[in-house]
């Protein structure tokens, strides 16, 4: 296999990881921007028991989604307490000071970065990949993740009919930052080098407008998010050349064959998110649509409310 | 004196961060909405005011044009795309979609127009820091022993002002009691007989005016623009916003001003570097230890985003 796919599958692997432990948070009603502080957290994890201690791959991957889970749960308790724009603002400022502190410890490699030993071929993150998104599916067929679609669409009743609010919300906010952790430490392993300028704040949007662009109320959403915007820049690559030659011919003009500026497909990725946001807030796969694809009646009698 | 000096350049350097913390207060505090699109109004007033008094209206229209009509125009873009973000984010924000994210859609939009604008000013003007060819920023004024930059002193008067007319523009027009009206309840509001599709698009007027008035000032006060002028100064909004209480307009302001102090002591105690840290984890700390903040009000961003 080229380098250049086994390349795309390590990233896409590694976007749907993450992708789905934002999307845990998010269908239980909790605006998580702050996903890169959590895949800083265990990139650095394993990078660092992986160079000083020299385990093995096996247990530094685990080690990334456990730090980063027992991180995330912490975290949870006390910022569970905030809801709405205090949510949103205190995961993002977790996020900033993780950057802050992992650019200040010379432990970790500081502003210089840090290399990684134990290098992992496209294969493994695949494999995770695969691993997690039938854990989140099963997950979603359980009980659990009937109360996370209950707390995501109305928190006080859900209350009234028995759901322990805080427990599934901290279950599912310390089990996405693993989740965020393990895609880290895949990173970390995949990359074999890993610098604090490379987990910004940008990239923590970018996660979270896969995951609603995509859709939260089925854990196809994820899925089709992050494959659609971790290969919609691939396909750009090819395509937005071709493009503008055709309308500096179409405007009477010679091409000169230079490539467009990289900026493009992060205007075409705010654009659509404007779009989706304008036209169809709930995702470009809804429960409905899952349904209807595969033959299956409506699961109630009832018109879905979130439709 | 040096404690002194430092305590006077932290309120200029405060004076940047007061007026777009007010604008993100605003918008949280009226309509409820965490407006991401702010940094990136702060950048642009910059970088168009630059771009024409350097180039002057592209197409040739002109040549290059003085400073303070550059800027103003900047100012006029600021205000024109916070109106199409206005367009495109909150009049299709209906309550019909009845789950708890549905508040997340106008939060989501903003973080798209973002990307859109950022990345359109970084193919037009390219991605490196550009000079600004203001007044001398370094006309210096002595009192007692303390050096005032004039060009800061006269940013902080203007803030100031800005802060005290917005102040009583909500406290006595019609607009404002309109918008206070919004803030407290919308749906009375509509009932109430006030037009809320016509009263929502002055807040994202204000909004753009603010933002490019700061964007204008950083240009005239530092002498350099930048795509990426707006994130730094967007996160120290933020949490002057929080630390002085979402909502409040005083509170931005104060808040604003006490980032400005915490960050140059910061630098002055442990070095620049930490100042990322201790200006988050203080936004941190406020925002679970004490969510209303120094000026807050209780109930603003609680149930809804």
């Amino acid at each position: 296999m080229s380098g250049y796919l086994a390349g795309i599958i390590a990233i896409l692997s590694i976007n749907i990881i993450f992708a789905y432990g934002i999307f845990l948070a998010v269908a239980s009603g909790q605006l998580n921007l702050g996903g890169v502080g959590f895949q800083a957290v265990g990139a650095y994890a394993a990078g660092l028991l992986s160079a000083s201690l020299g385990l093995p791959v096996a247990l530094t991957l685990l080690a990334g989604a456990v730090v980063a889970g027992l991180v995330g749960v912490a975290l949870a308790f006390p910022i569970l307490r905030t809801r709405g724009v205090y949510l949103v603002l205190a995961t993002f400022a977790f996020a900033e000071v993780v950057a802050g502190i992992i650019l200040n410890t010379d432990a970790l490699g500081g502003a210089m970065g840090m290399s990684v030993p134990g290098y992992v071929e496209w294969q493994i993150p695949m494999i995770g990949a695969i691993l997690v998104a039938l854990l989140v599916f099963y997950l979603m067929a359980t009980r659990f993740g009937l109360t996370l679609r209950a707390i995501h669409d109305d928190e006080d009743v859900s209350e009234l009919m028995g759901v322990s609010i805080r427990n599934v919300k901290v279950a599912a906010f310390g089990l996405g930052a693993a989740l965020a952790g393990l895609s880290g430490a895949f990173y970390a392993h995949n990359f074999g080098y890993i610098e604090a300028q490379s987990f910004n704040a940008l990239v923590s949007i970018y996660v979270l407008l896969y995951v609603l662009l995509g859709g939260t109320q089925t854990a196809w959403g994820p899925l089709v998010g992050a494959a659609f915007f971790t290969l919609l820049p691939e396909v750009l690559r090819e395509v937005l050349p071709a493009l503008k030659d055709f309308f500096i011919t179409l405007f009477g003009g010679v091409p000169d064959g230079s490539r467009p500026d990289e900026s493009w497909r992060f205007v075409i990725l705010g654009v659509l998110a404007v779009g989706f946001m304008a036209i169809r807030p709930e995702g470009l796969v809804t429960r409905t649509m899952v349904e209807r694809l595969t033959f299956r009646r409506p699961s109630s009698r009832f018109k879905e409310v979130t439709e | 004196m040096l404690f002194l000096q430092q305590l006077v350049n932290s309120l200029m350097l405060g004076s940047v961060y007061v007026t777009v913390a007010v604008a993100f207060t605003l918008t949280i505090g009226i309509l409820n909405f965490l407006n991401f699109t702010i940094p990136t109004l702060f950048m642009l007033a910059g970088m168009v005011g630059w771009a024409l008094s350097y180039w002057g209206i592209p197409f040739g229209l002109s040549g290059p044009l003085p400073w303070p009509l550059a800027l103003a125009m900047g100012i006029v873009a600021a205000i024109v795309v916070s109106l199409i973000v206005e367009r495109f984010t909150f009049r299709y924000l209906k309550t019909k979609y009845g789950d708890s994210t549905e508040h997340a859609i106008p939060l989501v939009s903003s973080l798209g127009f973002l990307l859109i604008v950022e990345n359109l000013v970084r193919i037009g003007y390219g991605t490196e820091a550009r000079r600004f060819e203001g007044p001398d920023a370094n006309m210096t004024m002595d009192v007692g022993g303390i050096l005032i930059r004039i060009p800061q002193l006269v940013s902080l008067i203007i803030t100031i002002l800005i802060v005290i007319g917005l102040v009583q523009m909500m406290k006595r027009s019609r607009i404002g009691r309109g918008l206070r009206a919004i803030a407290e309840n919308p749906d009375a509001a509509n009932i109430l007989g006030i037009d809320t599709k016509r009263i929502v698009p002055v807040v994202f007027m204000l909004t753009g005016m603010l933002c490019g008035l700061a964007g204008a000032l950083f240009a005239v006060n530092y002498g350099e623009v930048a795509p990426m002028m707006g994130e730094d100064i967007g996160a120290k909004a933020i949490a002057g916003m929080v630390i002085g209480g979402l909502g409040s307009i005083w509170g931005a302001v104060l808040g604003g001003l006490c980032v400005g102090l915490l960050e140059l002591m910061t630098v002055h105690f442990f070095g620049a570097d930490t100042v990322q840290i201790v200006v988050w984890g203080a936004l941190l700390i406020v925002l679970i230890a004490y969510p209303k903040g120094l000026l807050g009000h209780h109930s603003i961003g609680k149930g809804k985003l």
